[in-house]
């Protein structure tokens, strides 16, 4: 059993308030590992502390077997690290497409620095950028401000940015919010077509527990910032403690 | 051909600056180093130089996303090193300009270390800071001898072949060239992998740095170049008034900066361009109609641009070209 990435007590603080309180997490590579939680339990925290946007206040992330604590946020996609954001966060009044090739130009640093070439000659990323769009179903919106989107489609933006990144481990935060019901169904199948067909992990942050209980390999309950409980959706769905302190009976 | 046919409004526009002494000097009969046509080969030098100053803002601005409120201190710090220089060091123009374009990049690696550990207004703030410093110690009278304190450097020894009263046409081309140029390189740069990054680091810094850029290099690279071209400006624009004086290290001076970029349309380099010959020669024409009451008009026509053309002219511009197209 092979774990891409775990984390020992891993904690953090705002002020005196623990928002994320020591949790080891182990996800194995090849899985979609779903986290649930109430609102406020801390998984955006704890996205945030995996990620590298938060440094942690305690603990530890490691990631193919090394401690990579502490890394600067900008070097975690070189990493193969990538991650959405629960708030659509995307590159407002630039074209669809330049979203996409902005990310891909970030996997080559040099390219980058060549402040005398010009971008639209480096077609080789705008060809990588549009099968990502392909991908999440954005094709034919390439050239619109990536603003005038409707929300469903900024979230499958987000999806697509994260992918041309070239992710082996990709942090989802609620991908799904937000989004009309029929919609779901669709983000979801491109999902997992993404983990299946890349070899992929992912870790999901998801509130709909249909989604969930359907696509998840492994479960954690994380709970008032503590990992109340980890397991197969069947050991979720039976364990007691989940019940009481989130399900609340209602499956 | 395609690069003669993509660029032709730049093309002609530089055409007619080059033909526009001779053209006014035809047209007055006047000979073309004296009188009306010398006076506007003057204005217009003067437009060439801030539309440089204006550009530079805008990259830091316009492009990626930085408020500085310092700006006037590279600009500044062109005028004094070049004039320091000169009169008091005897050196070269070449030699000096290199020493403008060294130590503005000095100075600005300096301020952009430290401002850019911190963001937004606190950015804005270090910047704004740093600039009073430099203001004070402009003024500061233990340096009279060397920086003529509160009078300003005077009598720079511009060298005879580009002096601005005897060799105006010279001048004028100078600034010219050096208009074009510095268009030409930011331009450049804005169409660049790297132009792209900073235009990603204004629309969301963090999304940036998650996927993966360093923005802080992309800043200080933004910094550097902004700097150096202030600087540059700065120095031209003391060879012009052959004097450097503290208001050239003022905030109004980088208001200025800012205005000219807001007026013309941040985030694109022809808007700052025209924003620089608009405040220019409203300035002037204001100043001649209305005397020193001018800066209070001025005031009413910038809050009245500010309000019906919030994007400036190369906004208004685009969105009008944007409308006739799909009316069609
Ligand atoms: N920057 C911050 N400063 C102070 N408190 C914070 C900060 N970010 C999060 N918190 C607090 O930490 C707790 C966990 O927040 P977090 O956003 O991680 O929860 P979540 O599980 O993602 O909730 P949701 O399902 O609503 O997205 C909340 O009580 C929140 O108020
Ligand atoms: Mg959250």
């Amino acid at each position: 059993m092979t774990h891409l990435l775990e984390t020992f007590s891993l904690t953090r603080d705002f002020g005196t308030f623990r928002a994320v309180d020591s949790v080891n997490l182990r996800v194995q590579q090849g899985t979609l590992h779903s986290l649930i939680g109430p609102n406020g339990a801390g998984k955006t925290t704890l996205f945030n502390c995996i990620s590298a946007v938060l440094p942690p206040t305690h603990g530890r992330v490691h990631y193919e077997g090394r401690d990579i604590t502490g890394t600067p946020l900008h070097r975690m996609t070189a990493l193969g690290i990538g991650r959405s954001f629960q708030i659509t966060n995307v590159f407002g009044n630039v074209s669809v497409l330049e979203n996409v090739r902005l990310a891909v130009q970030a996997r080559h640093a040099r390219a980058s620095y060549q402040f005398w070439r010009r971008a639209d000659d480096l077609s080789e990323f705008e060809d990588r950028a549009m099968h990502a769009l392909k991908l999440v179903g954005l094709a034919g919106r390439e050239r619109q401000l990536a603003v005038m989107l409707p929300h469903g489609d900024k979230r499958k933006l987000e999806l697509a940015i994260l992918l041309a990144g070239d992710p082996k481990l990709l942090l989802l935060d609620e991908p799904t919010a937000g989004m009309a019901t029929e919609q779901v169904p669709e983000l979801m199948a491109t999902i997992e077509h993404i983990r299946a067909n890349g070899n992929r992990t992912i870790i999901l942050v998801e509130h709909n527990m249909n989604v969930v209980m359907r696509f998840s390999n492994r479960i954690s309950v994380l709970h008032q910032g503590r990992i109340l409980a980890e397991g197969t959706p069947d050991e979720i769905r039976a364990n007691d403690a989940v019940q009481k302190a989130y399900l609340g009976g209602g499956f | 051909m395609k690069i003669i046919r993509e660029n032709a409004p730049a093309l002609a526009l530089i055409g007619a600056m080059v033909l526009f002494p001779f053209a006014i000097s035809l047209l007055t009969g006047e000979p073309i180093d004296a009188g009306t046509p010398k006076f506007w080969q003057g204005m217009l030098a003067q437009v060439f130089i801030l539309a440089v100053y204006a550009i530079s803002y805008d990259l830091l601005m316009g492009y990626a996303g930085i408020l500085s409120f310092g700006h006037a201190m590279f600009f500044g710090a062109g005028g004094y090193v070049v004039g320091i220089l000169l009169k008091h060091a005897g050196w070269s123009l070449p030699a000096a300009t290199l020493a403008v374009i060294l130590s503005a990049a000095a100075l600005s690696l300096l301020i952009g270390v430290t401002a850019l550990r911190v963001q937004g207004v606190y950015l804005t703030m270090v910047t704004l800071a740093f600039a009073q410093m430099m203001f004070v110690i402009s003024e500061a009278t233990d340096f009279r001898e060397w920086t003529g304190a509160e009078d300003g450097l005077q009598s720079i020894p511009v060298p005879a072949w580009l002096s601005p009263t005897h060799q105006r046409l010279t001048f004028y081309f100078v600034s010219l060239a050096f208009c074009i140029l510095s268009y030409y390189l930011v331009r450049r740069i804005t169409q660049s992998p790297t132009g792209r990054v900073l235009v990603a680091i204004r629309e969301n810094e963090l999304r940036a740095r998650a996927i993966g850029y360093n923005t802080f290099v992309y800043k200080l690279v933004a910094m550097v170049v902004a700097g150096i071209m202030a600087a540059l400006a700065g120095m031209m624009n003391a060879l012009w008034n052959l004097n450097a004086n503290p208001n050239m290290l003022a905030t109004s001076t980088t208001i200025n900066a800012l205005l000219m970029t807001i007026i013309g349309g941040a985030g694109t380099l022809s808007g700052p361009l025209l924003g620089a010959a608009f405040i220019h020669l409203l300035g002037y024409g204001l100043n001649v109609a209305f005397g020193p009451r001018w800066p209070l008009l001025f005031g009413l026509v910038y809050v009245a641009i500010v309000l019906f053309l919030p994007y400036g002219f190369m906004g208004a511009w685009r969105s009008w070209l944007l409308k006739r197209r799909l009316k069609m």
